[in-house]
């Protein structure tokens, strides 16, 4: 039945392609035209921003970003000089430096922690096994607002249970590890999750062969399940990237604004209290922040789709 | 035909049969105090590495390349050799205690982490909401009192049920439109579906300066307008127009922000599911003479309904935590206030953790039944498979 009604479409093909390319431009056309108005309302804001980042700065105050599309080729209205700016005066390029002190460990200590968790609740056997996976998918539902205060006390100033030291006051507000260690806790959750639905999905039967043939779990883990869970990982790893190269919160709550460690977010939101109306430094500003998460955009796309929309739930 | 979310590829159904019992012999005191140690010592371990490694680097502020790169390399073979180290350490235990502590090597360090930066937070923040200002003395419900009646803070939820109203319900359908109208185009789909989807690569931060510049505003008299809207408004005949300051309007034009930036979401997750509808049942339905409008609402439309909920509750959740967006735009000024940002606002500008902690109580327990939503829906399609 079903290929009947679909002959009828597949014949009806190759007259189609020997049309001609105006014709074949003409074809629904309404579904063109209303795709191309969507992606051109979308793509309006950020293209403006790119412009007038590299325009002259008195340009960019006197007339709108879109007075240069009557004449693109005129080069004398091009320049470089707002991202000599900020990168250099404005402490940009420091900023975008710490960022990435800040994200590549942020990335890397929960993901190693929770792959290795994920691996014992998929494939060992041990007491409370069922029920502490249970509590940390259950964390899932706490956001991190609920977490600032505590957690800037005890980095500050320790903690004790009757008399106990169980938390040495190591004084780390502004210190990058602050960050780090608060991004790995908060990411842990979902990374525990994700990674224990996909490495517990693996064939078992390549995990037992291992084991007759005398792998231990450590083997069995970094020669086998790494391997293989490349593409959980992956995905993982550049939803957390983007994550904490992209957060400002909890770089304004545990860095502290003190121009040497704050990261890219940082310097932009104070760009924008202290000189709000230089359009021309602050949108190049915004553009340095962007310039890494778009590359690993374009580059990663496949796997940043996937890492976004699976940990789109995180708190 | 089945229902399965395309963004959840990750999350396979796990088989039941694979773990082999190995012979742990129970309730062993020196064990358990293994098995705690071994959770313990990576943490414990790696928290001084790190710290070691970042006071070292305190001393080179100067060199901030040589401090990536440590950082990099800590972060990497740090955290990896240490658990490499503690394996090596079981393999010396007696032969019958190895495996009785090998999992705790394993699982422990997360079971720290989260105990540290998670739950415990999470349990003081609820303890200080029923503190004072100062956080010594215990004032009851007060805190929650000055949530639910305190001017700011009537508004800050007001705008917040707006807000997730608003945002998911526009977000949702001008997604569902562009994926349905993308999967009729021949080329060019996934180059159209990557340019939507592009702001989710964009902090918040960076999103509100780039509308901030559209929103732009010059009176008039000091020079042409250089922000877009304006623009176009003064282009039409109109007088420029304060945008960002206009309430109650100014809270809509926040919210195109997030309008802006998490369609590609919805977009993605619903253009997936409406490819997993299955050919012959929209073929079935055009031969019987349906128009594509009404393929797209008796067909289209309830075969992905579930993903529609996904994608609507998991919104909700990012929406009721907005806080960069508002903070950098406005400041919570000109009746913009929303529920995380006043928790901020009370937290570290005013100085009042017990209000700030209320607040954040108050964001946890809204969260709650959303959450539970998409856990339901999750287990009902985990028990379909």
């Amino acid at each position: 039945m079903t290929t009947s009604v679909a002959d009828p479409q597949a014949t009806e093909v190759p007259p189609e392609q020997q049309k001609g390319l105006a014709a074949r431009l003409w074809d629904r056309w309404p579904v063109k035209l209303a795709v191309a108005v969507i992606i051109i309302i979308w793509l309006i804001p950020t293209l403006g921003l790119l412009i007038s980042s590299f325009r002259q700065p008195d340009a960019v105050k006197t007339d709108g970003w879109w007075t240069v599309l009557a004449n693109p080729f005129d080069f004398g209205q091009w320049t470089f000089s707002n991202y000599d700016n900020v990168l250099s005066s404005q402490g940009f390029g420091n900023a975008f430096l710490n960022s990435l002190a800040v994200t590549i460990p942020a990335t890397i200590i929960p993901i190693t922690i929770a792959a290795f968790a994920a691996y014992a609740f998929s494939w060992m056997e041990f007491k409370g096994r069922q029920i502490m996976f249970v509590v940390v998918v259950g964390l899932l539902v706490v956001p991190l607002q609920m977490a600032l205060i505590p957690l800037l006390r005890l980095y500050s100033s320790g903690a004790s249970i009757f008399g106990v030291t169980v938390f040495p006051d190591l004084d780390l507000n502004g210190t990058y590890m602050a960050v780090w260690l608060a991004h790995a806790g908060f990411g842990l959750p979902l990374a525990v999750y994700l990674l224990r639905n996909y490495i517990g999905s693996l064939p078992s039967s390549i995990i037992e062969s291992a084991k007759i043939d005398g792998a231990t779990h450590f083997e069995i883990f970094t020669r086998l399940i790494v391997p293989l869970s490349v593409p959980a990982l992956a995905s993982f790893a550049i939803f957390q990237f983007l994550w904490v190269w992209n957060d400002l919160l909890v770089a304004l709550v545990f860095l502290g604004g003190t121009p040497d460690v704050r990261v890219v977010t940082q310097a932009l939101q104070e760009l924008n209290g202290s000189r709000g109306q230089d359009w021309h430094l602050l949108t190049a500003g915004a553009f340095v922040t962007m310039v890494l998460p778009l590359t690993v955009f374009f580059a990663l796309q496949r796997f940043f789709v996937r890492g976004l929309t699976a940990g789109s739930v995180k708190g | 035909m089945s229902d399965r979310e395309p963004g959840v590829d990750l999350q396979e159904p796990t088989e039941p049969e694979r773990v082999i019992r190995e012979d742990a012999p129970g309730s062993n005191v020196a064990i358990a105090g293994l098995r705690l140690a071994a959770s313990l010592i990576i943490p414990v371990v790696g928290f001084f590495v790190l710290y070691w490694a970042f006071d070292f680097l305190r001393d080179q502020e100067a060199n901030r390349v040589l401090l990536v790169i440590v950082a990099l390399v800590v972060g990497v073979f740090g955290i990896f050799g240490l658990y490499l180290a503690m394996d090596r350490v079981v393999n010396r235990l007696p032969e019958n205690v190895q495996e009785a502590v090998r999992p705790y090597v394993f699982v422990g360090p997360a079971l720290v982490l989260l105990a540290v930066f998670l739950v415990y937070p999470a349990l003081r923040t609820i303890w200080i909401s029923f503190l004072d200002a100062s956080g010594e003395e215990w004032v009851g419900l007060e805190n929650y009192g000055f949530v639910f009646t305190d001017e700011e803070m009537v508004r800050s939820i007001r705008n917040t049920i707006g807000w997730i109203i608003i945002v998911p319900a526009v977000s949702v359908s001008i997604g569902l439109l562009f994926a349905w109208l993308v999967d009729k185009l021949r080329r060019g789909e996934a180059f159209a579906k990557s340019m939507i989807f592009l702001p989710m690569a964009i902090s918040f931060v960076g999103a509100s300066i780039v509308w901030r510049f559209v929103y732009s505003f010059r009176p008039e008299g000091f020079g042409e307008q250089i922000g877009l809207l304006n623009g176009i408004w003064t282009g039409l005949g109109f007088e420029p127009v304060s945008w960002l300051l206009s309430e109650p309007w100014n809270n809509l034009l926040l919210m195109i922000i997030m309008v802006w930036l998490q369609t590609g979401f919805a977009m993605v997750i619903l253009s997936a599911a409406i490819k997993a509808v299955p050919d012959d049942i929209l073929e079935a339905a055009r031969i019987d003479g349906a128009t594509e409008t009404q393929v797209f609402w008796r067909v289209v439309f309830p075969s992905i309904m579930s993903s529609i909920v996904v994608v609507t509750t998991t919104m909700v959740i990012t929406v009721m935590k907005v806080f960069d967006i508002v903070f950098v735009m406005t400041t919570g000024q000109f009746g913009t206030e929303v529920i995380a940002e006043r928790m901020i606002r009370w937290f570290f500008r005013f100085g009042h953790d017990g209000r700030g902690a209320a607040v954040a109580v108050v964001l946890f327990l809204a969260i709650i039944p959303i959450m539970l939503i998409n856990v339901r829906r999750f287990r009902a399609e985990e028990a379909i498979r």
